[in-house]
């Protein structure tokens, strides 16, 4: 079913009503605009807050996650950096110790040497050698896996740098071992004027434990570059240790810092950062934006279902009752303007009574005389004998006559229309009085093959009417209903139950069917579409009067090419009504 | 039978009462209430015609005069006006009375006449 068909349906009776503006009463309503008006306005005032409420909670919890995402990120860090710090710090501090602890002779002796790294192995994990190097840059004593006693550092930068700031600490390199390592070195002055550097390497397994330890959310992970940009902790999406990280390296700050970052193939990516002082590392914290943002696009799908749950539901229940509101106000507006039809019909049929009646009063009596006349001059043609045998003029007269006879009955049948011989009111059995009327169309009926269909409802009971103004009521709309159709129609007289108070009786032919144009005027006396046909346009004015008589109404429906009913409702107990003519 | 009628216009009063006289019916016309009641008092008639409205008296005066002094007087009211309220006067006022609309058809008049004098039960037609 097509949107246009549902809408047929749907459609109120309202929707359509601006093509009957051009009538005579015209509504007193644009029964569409006000509908539209109303929806629109209601629909506005009662959608408007929910919408902006909507809006407005979501840049507030939108704003607010993604505050709460930053301030995470950076507590994170900076929790993060203090524990690398510390770490380092630790390490430095244990040399720091060891330096001030033991003299410069006591290190070179690689026992000493032994036990002091075997100490720092157990106390703090990760040393993996240990060696003195003296201010000319020659390692003099060296403990660990490797054959470095002897090693010049002179010519290496690391060992610049230690003099110059008396501590060092080196980005992750592979020693011989191909592990990952950093190196520790701190410089003593002694008092004699010369130095020593006591340096260590440290392996950075601990340091990786340490940040994959790390709970970070949002899919991220949480690693060490330098600051040139090379991996010095594992990572799980950035790259490999010792490689450039696929991030470009975070600007200096001294404090931490949280930026978002477009990351390959275009997702958002956070990235919460921290330089560690006194050393070459950038401690890194990278999460994706989608994951963290997750529950939220949760809320944000649930806040939409909720709007839109809430605009069907408001729009559905402002159009249900904007629909009904203007369907009433349309209806009662059809029954005024229906009841001004009807005031002003019934208005046009007194007048049109009168006149008719007035016509026929100065017309009758002049008739009458011209009647007598002619009568009489009939008369001597043939009652006297000295007049008598001139067929010609007899037949003159009688034309003259039969013409008056037919005026005559234009006349009384517009005196008729205007006011009705008494009403005689007695007890009438419907059914019966169809049968008396089909009686005397029944012949015609057959002969044309017209079928007849009653249906009277057994609950009728017998009303209080006039018997000869019903049969001919009823004996009109036959005629007329017989008179529309071709041969071999079909005629169907109901007789049903209208109120307490009132029956009526329907006459539905399958005839021609009456125009629009012609429905309006049909009760007016002398309004015919059957004047070739030889009709007065007066059967149905009479009809009318008839019924009103009775104290009935009567009312027609046509189709044109379907067939035309009319209805006519009569009271039970006929009253008197007033004459058109007074 | 002798018939009086009555009524204002002369030329219809005259003619029909020529055209009854041709049929052997006795028929005298008169065109004031006047005339008629002056002429009973001279002559006895059967059945008056009586046009139901005409100046100075109506016919259901003029017949209300015309019994008193003719008691077994039969009447019929003729009426070129359709007014509803000179009918329901001409029912009531007579029991035997007969109401015809003009223009008047010479045989359905003389059918009332006849039955009027019989003194039968009054009946009307339905008029279209």
């Amino acid at each position: 079913m097509s949107i246009m068909s549902i809408f047929e349906r749907l459609k109120p009776d309202f929707w359509d009503h601006g093509d009957t503006d051009q009538e005579r009463f015209k509504h007193l309503f644009n029964f569409r605009r006000i509908w539209k008006l109303t929806v629109a306005l209601t629909a506005g005032v009662a959608l408007s807050p929910v919408i902006s409420m909507a809006v407005f909670d979501y840049n507030v919890t939108h704003d607010a996650m993604e505050s709460e995402i930053v301030l995470r990120t950076s507590r994170l860090v900076s929790n993060s950096r203090r524990s690398v710090s510390f770490f380092l710090t630790e390490r430095k501090a244990a040399l720091d110790f060891i330096v001030h602890h033991q003299t410069v002779q006591k290190l070179n002796d690689s026992a000493v040497l032994t036990e002091l790294l075997d100490a720092l192995q157990k106390a703090f994990t990760g040393f993996t050698d240990v060696g003195v190097i003296d201010a000319s840059g020659r390692q003099r004593t060296y403990v660990g896996p490797f054959e470095l006693t002897g090693k010049d550092y002179s010519d290496q930068e690391w060992f610049e740098e230690v003099l110059a700031r008396g501590v060092y600490i080196s980005d992750v390199f592979l020693g011989y071992r191909q592990l990952p390592h950093l190196v520790i070195a701190v410089k003593h002055n002694l008092p004699d004027g010369s130095f020593y550097v006591l340096r260590a390497t440290v392996d950075t397994k601990r340091f990786n434990d340490l940040l994959s330890g790390l709970q970070v959310d949002g899919g991220g992970d949480a690693f060490i570059v330098n600051q040139q940009g090379t991996i010095q902790t594992p990572t799980r999406w950035h790259g490999k240790v010792l490689e450039k990280m696929s991030l470009p390296v975070p600007g200096y700050s001294p404090a931490t810092r949280v930026l978002q970052y477009q990351g390959v193939g275009g997702k958002s990516l956070v990235v919460g950062y921290a330089y560690i002082a006194e050393t070459p590392f950038i401690l890194m914290i990278v999460k994706h934006w989608d994951e963290l943002m997750k529950p939220w696009y949760k809320t944000r799908k649930e806040l939409f279902a909720f709007l839109a749950a809430s605009i069907t539901v408001v729009l559905l229940v402002i159009l249900g009752v904007a629909t009904y509101l203007v369907n009433k106000l349309h209806e009662t507006d059809e029954k005024r303007v229906t009841t001004l039809h009807h005031m002003e019909y019934s208005e046009r049929m007194a007048s049109i009574g009168r006149l008719a009646a007035g016509v026929a009063h100065e017309i009758n009596n002049p008739l009458a005389i011209i009647n007598e006349k002619a009568g009489l001059i009939h008369d001597i043609f043939i009652l006297k004998e000295e007049y008598a045998g001139d067929q010609k003029l007899i037949g003159l007269v009688e034309s003259v006559q039969s013409s008056v006879e037919r005026c005559g009955a234009v006349t009384r049948r517009l005196l008729s229309f205007a006011r009705h011989m008494d009403v005689d009111i007695r007890p009438v059995k419907f059914k019966e009085l169809i049968e008396e009327v089909l009686g005397f169309l029944g012949k015609e009926a057959e002969y044309r093959g017209i079928k007849v269909n009653v249906e009277v409802w057994d609950q009728i009971p017998t009303i209080e009417s006039d018997r000869g103004k019903l049969q001919q009521i009823l004996l009109n709309l036959v005629n007329n209903a017989f008179a529309a159709m071709a041969d071999g129609g079909r005629l169907d007289i109901k007789v049903y139950r209208r109120s307490a108070e009132s029956i009526s009786v329907e006459v539905t032919d399958n005839g021609c069917g009456i125009p629009e144009v012609d429905l309006k005027r049909i009760f007016e006396p002398f309004f015919s579409t059957k004047k070739t046909k030889g009709g007065t346009g007066l059967g149905l004015s009479i009809t009318y009067g008839l019924v009103r008589e009775l104290g009935g109404d009567i009312r027609v429906e046509s189709a044109v090419g379907k067939g035309t009913s009319f209805t006519v409702t009569l009271p039970l107990k006929a009253k008197q009504r007033k004459r058109l003519d007074t | 039978m002798r018939v009086l009628l009555v009524d204002d216009e002369e030329e219809l009063v005259s003619a029909l009462a020529e055209r009854l006289s041709l049929r052997g019916i006795d028929a005298d016309w008169v065109c004031t209430c006047y005339d008629a009641l002056e002429r009973v008092e001279s002559k006895t008639f059967d059945i008056a015609v009586l046009d139901v409205k005409m100046p100075k008296m109506s016919g259901l005066e003029l017949k209300r005069r015309l019994q008193e002094k003719c008691p077994d007087m039969k009447f019929i009211f003729v009426t070129g006006h359709g007014s509803e309220n000179d009918f329901r006067a001409a029912l009531t006022e007579a029991g035997t009375a007969y109401y015809l609309v003009k223009p008047l058809n010479i045989q359905t008049l003389i059918d009332k006449m006849n039955q009027a004098l019989k003194g039968m039960e009054a009946s009307h037609e339905l008029e279209m």
